[in-house]
């Protein structure tokens, strides 16, 4: 399955595509589509009205476990949860198994 | 350190405001990302995973107290309260807002700093020796001609569009403490048998995808002549550099392609055809360069060293620190100072903003105001007088500033990775974390050690050159790390060979380990990893690290 992410133009947070043409920060809001209907799901949010809120909209590939979203790749789930790096950022995702 | 003259003012000030109006155009939808992308990268703003991330410039990591200050002001008005100081002698704010940016650089601007040329085909900030005008080993003061080259470089009309970024290094003591040989172009300063100045020039280093050191193409430029040679390098690369693949632009590909000596020849030619007296470097100017790099009024009394031993023997912290921390200075009674920013298990070269803010208050109360950054991402107060060293560490001590492991394993030099980075293949951060919890509780025992990580192959981590590289690589969508071995930085720089295959995410810190041993098994005297490297070879390595469990 996959859903449209992308960045905020004007601060940088990811941000994810809901049917409608909303987007959302929450990757549980996230329009989650059949890879099938991937394709248009990317066309309606790219066209949508100008200017896009959102810099280079993409499809990323993601499941939907437990009632919640997770992208598959390492890099959807650190840009969805934030980094894994402790205090400072005041945030940490855990990844078990990783050093 | 140099200030600013009016045409330097106005030309910021014409940038900001030039920037201000395209983050408002852009924001209005009138440019688009594509038009909108290489302007904001000419000014520093790069779109990472969680937010824009700004670099802004430290020329040749130098700063003011008052500088820092600002930094520390901007991590907390516009970021999270922190900055990450950056392999290039930068900073980097990993939180920002694209509607913020203009009013950054703005106050940027107001302490003569700016992001301008942190990105993109053209010079980079043009690094050196951390320890300029206070090293007891130093020639003259580099910073004068970090400072002549950065005028000379800055949006130079000939070389905008040069094939790929440039980076260039200076060095003008005995110990290279800038990597100059990992460069696209080195110079040493060099003094020839009459006396002059003059620049030994070296071309076609570099890290990434191909690491190579650079070559000496010519031992001693005279100093008059330098604008003139450098134009010369930079017009042979300009011409025959490559344009078509990104992976082969650099000037280092150009000097394997070519040869060195081709290369040299090839910039003799074009030296020997250019008019070298239209650019000739006037010694007025020098001298008025130089100048801004005074050094400071130091206090020549004579320092009780009694009372630095009677402290050191009374606060065991404190001896360490002075043992790993300290640095001959070349005036009496002085000493350089390297603030670790690698406390162990924290992120390298991140501080707080508060952490700012106390340095530059301690550089102002006991160094004079200045404080420089390193490409090994600490921070220095290069002009300490012995008899405070006591108060300072223990004000540092007291904000978790005191770390005593300059030059130990836990000093590790580590790129943000996939925790911000935007091109990263797998994460870098917690990968140093984790090693140097867990290996502070010997480094004493193993003694000076380099251990550098990459989140990519762009080897902003410097990997090559740990005496342990450790990369991050993706492989099917797991996290692994390819490990290097006897790699080097300085006078005897080298690049690390590849051990084996990479090893799992969960287990880089064990194998770490087991190379460890090997080394410590296997040191004759006091041989540093390299030299043990060399001497007995990959063999017993591989063998502890892949022998069947
Ligand atoms: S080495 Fe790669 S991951 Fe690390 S900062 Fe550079 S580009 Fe990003």
């Amino acid at each position: 399955m996959q859903l449209v992410t992308g960045n905020r133009l004007r601060d940088g947070v990811p941000v994810y595509f809901i049917e409608g043409g909303r987007w959302s920060p929450a990757l549980d809001d996230a329009s989650l589509v059949d890879d099938s209907k991937a394709d248009s799901l990317l066309a309606e949010a790219l066209g949508g009205p100008k200017p896009l809120p959102v810099v280079a909209p993409i499809l990323i590939e993601a499941t939907r476990q437990n009632g919640h979203i997770e992208g598959l790749s390492l890099r959807e789930r650190i840009r969805a949860q934030g980094p894994t790096t402790g205090p400072m950022t005041h945030q940490r995702l855990v990844i078990p198994g990783a050093s | 350190m140099y200030r600013y003259d009016d045409f330097d003012h106005r030309f910021i000030d014409e940038r900001v405001a030039q920037y201000r109006d395209q983050v408002r155009r852009r924001l209005a939808g009138q440019l688009s990302e594509d038009e909108f992308r290489p302007l904001r990268l000419m000014n520093g703003l790069y779109l990472q995973l969680h937010a824009y991330m700004l670099r802004v410039a430290i020329p040749y990591g130098v700063l003011s107290s008052n500088q820092l200050r600002k930094l520390a002001q901007i991590g907390r008005r516009f970021d999270r309260g922190y900055g990450h100081f950056t392999t290039r002698q930068n900073i980097q704010f990993h939180w920002i807002k694209l509607e913020e940016t203009p009013d950054i650089l703005a106050e940027l601007a107001s302490v003569e700093m700016h992001a301008i040329q942190t990105s993109g085909n053209s010079f980079r900030n043009t690094t050196t020796d951390p320890f300029a005008g206070a090293a007891a080993d130093e020639i003259e003061d580099p910073r004068t001609y970090a400072e002549i080259i950065r005028q000379w470089s800055t949006l130079h009309p000939e070389f905008s569009f040069l094939p790929r970024k440039f980076k260039i290094a200076i060095s003008a003591a005995t110990e290279d403490r800038a990597a100059v040989k990992m460069h696209d172009l080195g110079l040493y300063l060099r003094r020839n048998e009459a006396g002059e100045i003059g620049f030994e020039v070296m071309v076609g280093g570099g890290l990434g995808r191909t690491p190579l050191l650079s070559h000496t193409i010519n031992p001693f430029v005279p100093r008059r002549h330098l604008f003139s040679y450098l134009e010369a390098v930079l017009r042979v690369y300009n011409q025959y550099g490559r344009r078509d693949n990104l992976y082969k632009s650099r000037i280092k590909i150009l000097v394997q392609s070519l040869g060195p000596k081709k290369f040299a020849e090839e910039v003799e030619a074009e030296w020997n055809a250019s008019d070298r007296e239209a650019v000739a470097l006037p010694d007025t100017y020098v001298r008025e360069i130089a100048a801004a790099f005074a050094p400071p009024n130091y206090d020549r009394s004579p320092t009780d060293e009694g009372a630095i031993t009677r402290d050191a023997a009374g606060n065991s912290g404190f001896a360490r620190w002075l043992k790993h921390n300290i640095a001959t200075h070349k005036v009496p009674d002085h000493a350089i100072v390297t603030i670790s920013l690698k406390p162990i298990g924290e992120t390298p070269g991140d501080c707080t903003s508060d952490q700012m803010d106390l340095i530059a208050a301690l550089a102002d109360e006991l160094g004079h105001g200045e404080i420089r950054v390193t490409y090994e991402q600490n921070l220095v107060l290069p002009h300490v007088r012995r008899d405070r060293l006591f108060t300072l560490w223990q004000k540092l001590d007291a904000a978790g500033l005191g770390s005593s492991n300059i030059g130990l394993i836990s000093d590790i030099i580590c790129c943000p990775g996939m925790d911000y980075c935007s091109l990263a293949t797998a994460r870098s951060i917690p990968v140093a974390q984790d090693l140097s919890r867990h290996l502070a509780a010997r480094e004493e025992a193993i003694g000076n050690f380099s251990i550098k990580i990459s989140g990519c192959i762009n080897a902003c981590g410097h990997h090559h050159l740990g005496n342990i590289g450790i990369l991050g690589v993706d492989k099917n969508g797991e996290e692994v790390y390819q490990i290097t071995l006897g790699g080097d930085a300085g006078n005897d720089a080298a690049i690390g060979a590849i051990l084996g295959p990479a090893v799992k995410s969960g287990e880089v810190t064990a194998s770490i380990d087991k190379l460890i041993d090997v080394y410590l098994d296997r040191r004759e005297g006091s041989e540093r990893f390299p030299e043990t490297y060399r001497r007995i070879g990959a063999k017993p390595f591989k063998d502890a690290l892949y022998a069947p469990r």
